[in-house]
Parts: structure tokens; C-alpha cells; sequence
């Protein structure tokens, strides 16, 4: 039921790999604990992979938004990478799909980040 | 087959856990297919944490009560509270471009995006929320 999360650098960027369900209470939790710890030690470009992320409630979109409006705050991106249908569809319904920046190629993304 | 059954349960994100398993359960002896399976146990889920969290707010004194029916021609689920009471009216639109970057506030609204009716019952004390999936118009549907 839970969430694992797993964390690498390429070109500048930290990727977060994460896998399981961004639900209330654990998911939500690890989520939001990954991304203060990113940003407490300066690593402010950010591409959440989504791909194994298998189920999202409310509140784990919530949490997506929080994330994302925290690296921004901080002069940082946050961009999501490879969702599945059902995450997809979520973020469409909430008129999300156009706030988050979204892709689907792993280099491509990292290629996007404007780093200063 | 007409089934029905429920649970009186603590206010715990175990219940939560519970009340899911128990709506995914029923959608997939209803026959209806994956995405309905999903739409119906995200919608359960939703209704049960309101319940725990913003009814009973984890109380330990009080408790949530789930049944589950399927009559046959829908499945009807209901989740009550025993907390302050929801006024639906009040919730605020989480699509409007002002809420559009909140942390929270899209429970109610992917409930009602995801089943064909959503019934608010105040309890004195509490909250009854009916949740509607109407199986033959389901069936029928792209």
C-alpha cells in the first residue's frame, strides 16, 4: 500500500522515482518530506517520475500542487514524468494536466529545465 | 444478485484502507469494467477520508458507518460521520482559476465526477454521504 521513493542526479537535475500510491497519510507524507529535504539542501530542479505510480487520491494531488507551488516559491521547477492513464485522466478532470509541465521522455525533460 | 452489507468503524486511516477494499470489492462483483472499478473504489475512498478526517477528525470516540448495497440495477454506498456536519454549498470550486493551486479541496468534487449521484444527508451529528453508480447506464456507456 505504500510508496518507495528513490533518488538520482543527471545533468544538474534530481529525479525522484517513485512507485506505489501518493495517498493520504504515508505517500503523501514521503512525498512532501523528499521534496523539503531537495530543496533544505539546495537541489531546486526537480522531475517527479510518476511512471510506477499505480494510484493518486486527493490529497497525493494535493500534495503534487503543494510541490510544485514550493519549488516555484523558491525560484526552482518541479515537472512530472511518464504518467500513467489513470494519473493522467486525474489531472485532466482537476484542470491540472496544464498547470504541471508534463513528459513523457525521460532526456527530453531534463533537457527543459531552464537552470540558472 | 442484490447484496448489501456495512461496517461501523473507528475514525483511522485503517478504515479508510477498509472501506476502499470493500467498495473495490463490490464494483468487481458487479461486473463492471476496470475504469468503473477504479471510478467507483476513488470515489469511496474520498467519501471515507472526509469522514475520518474532516467529520470525526481521527476522534477516537467516534466512528464512521459504511454500507454497501448493490440492488441489482445500481450500487449504492453510504458513508456517515458523527462530526460537525457538511454543508456542500459551502465547498469551494476547485477548478476556479483562483483554487486551482491549492493543497486541498478536490475530494468532493472527483466523488461527484465519478458517480451518477451523490446524496448529502445531514445527521445531527454528522454527515451521510449516498453514493450512486448506476450499473445498466454504465454498461451502455463508451
Amino acid at each position: 500500500m505504500s510508496m518507495k521513493i528513490s533518488n538520482r542526479q543527471v545533468d544538474g537535475v534530481t529525479i525522484l522515482d517513485l512507485s506505489g500510491r501518493i495517498t493520504l497519510g504515508e505517500g503523501s507524507v514521503q512525498l512532501r518530506d523528499a521534496v523539503r529535504d531537495l530543496l533544505s539542501k539546495g537541489s531546486k530542479y526537480i522531475l517527479l517520475n510518476l511512471a510506477d505510480v499505480n494510484y493518486i487520491d486527493s490529497s497525493g494531488i494535493g500534495e503534487l500542487v503543494s510541490a510544485f507551488t514550493t519549488v516555484r516559491n523558491q525560484g526552482g521547477e518541479l515537472k512530472l514524468l511518464k504518467l500513467t492513464k489513470k494519473v493522467h485522466d486525474l489531472l485532466q478532470i482537476t484542470k491540472l494536466y496544464t498547470v504541471f509541465d508534463i513528459k513523457d521522455d525521460e532526456a527530453e525533460a531534463i533537457g527543459s529545465f531552464t537552470r540558472s | 444478485m442484490v447484496s448489501r452489507f456495512s461496517y461501523t468503524l473507528d475514525s483511522s486511516l485503517d478504515s479508510v484502507n477498509k472501506v476502499e477494499e470493500a467498495a473495490e470489492q463490490l464494483a468487481q462483483k458487479s461486473g463492471l469494467d476496470e475504469d468503473r472499478i477504479f471510478q467507483i473504489t476513488m470515489a469511496v475512498r474520498e467519501a471515507a477520508v472526509n469522514a475520518v478526517l474532516h467529520g470525526n477528525a481521527y476522534d477516537p470516540q467516534k466512528k464512521i458507518v459504511a454500507s454497501f448495497e448493490n440492488t441489482g440495477s445500481s450500487l449504492i454506498i453510504r458513508i456517515s460521520d458523527q462530526g460537525k456536519g457538511l454543508d456542500p454549498t459551502t465547498l469551494p470550486d476547485p477548478l476556479a482559476p483562483e483554487n486551482l493551486l491549492n493543497g486541498s479541496g478536490r475530494g468532493i468534487f472527483l466523488i461527484r465526477s465519478f458517480m451518477d449521484e451523490v446524496h448529502f444527508k445531514l445527521l445531527h451529528p454528522g454527515t451521510e454521504l449516498t453514493l450512486i453508480k448506476h450499473l445498466d447506464s454504465n454498461q451502455n456507456r463508451a
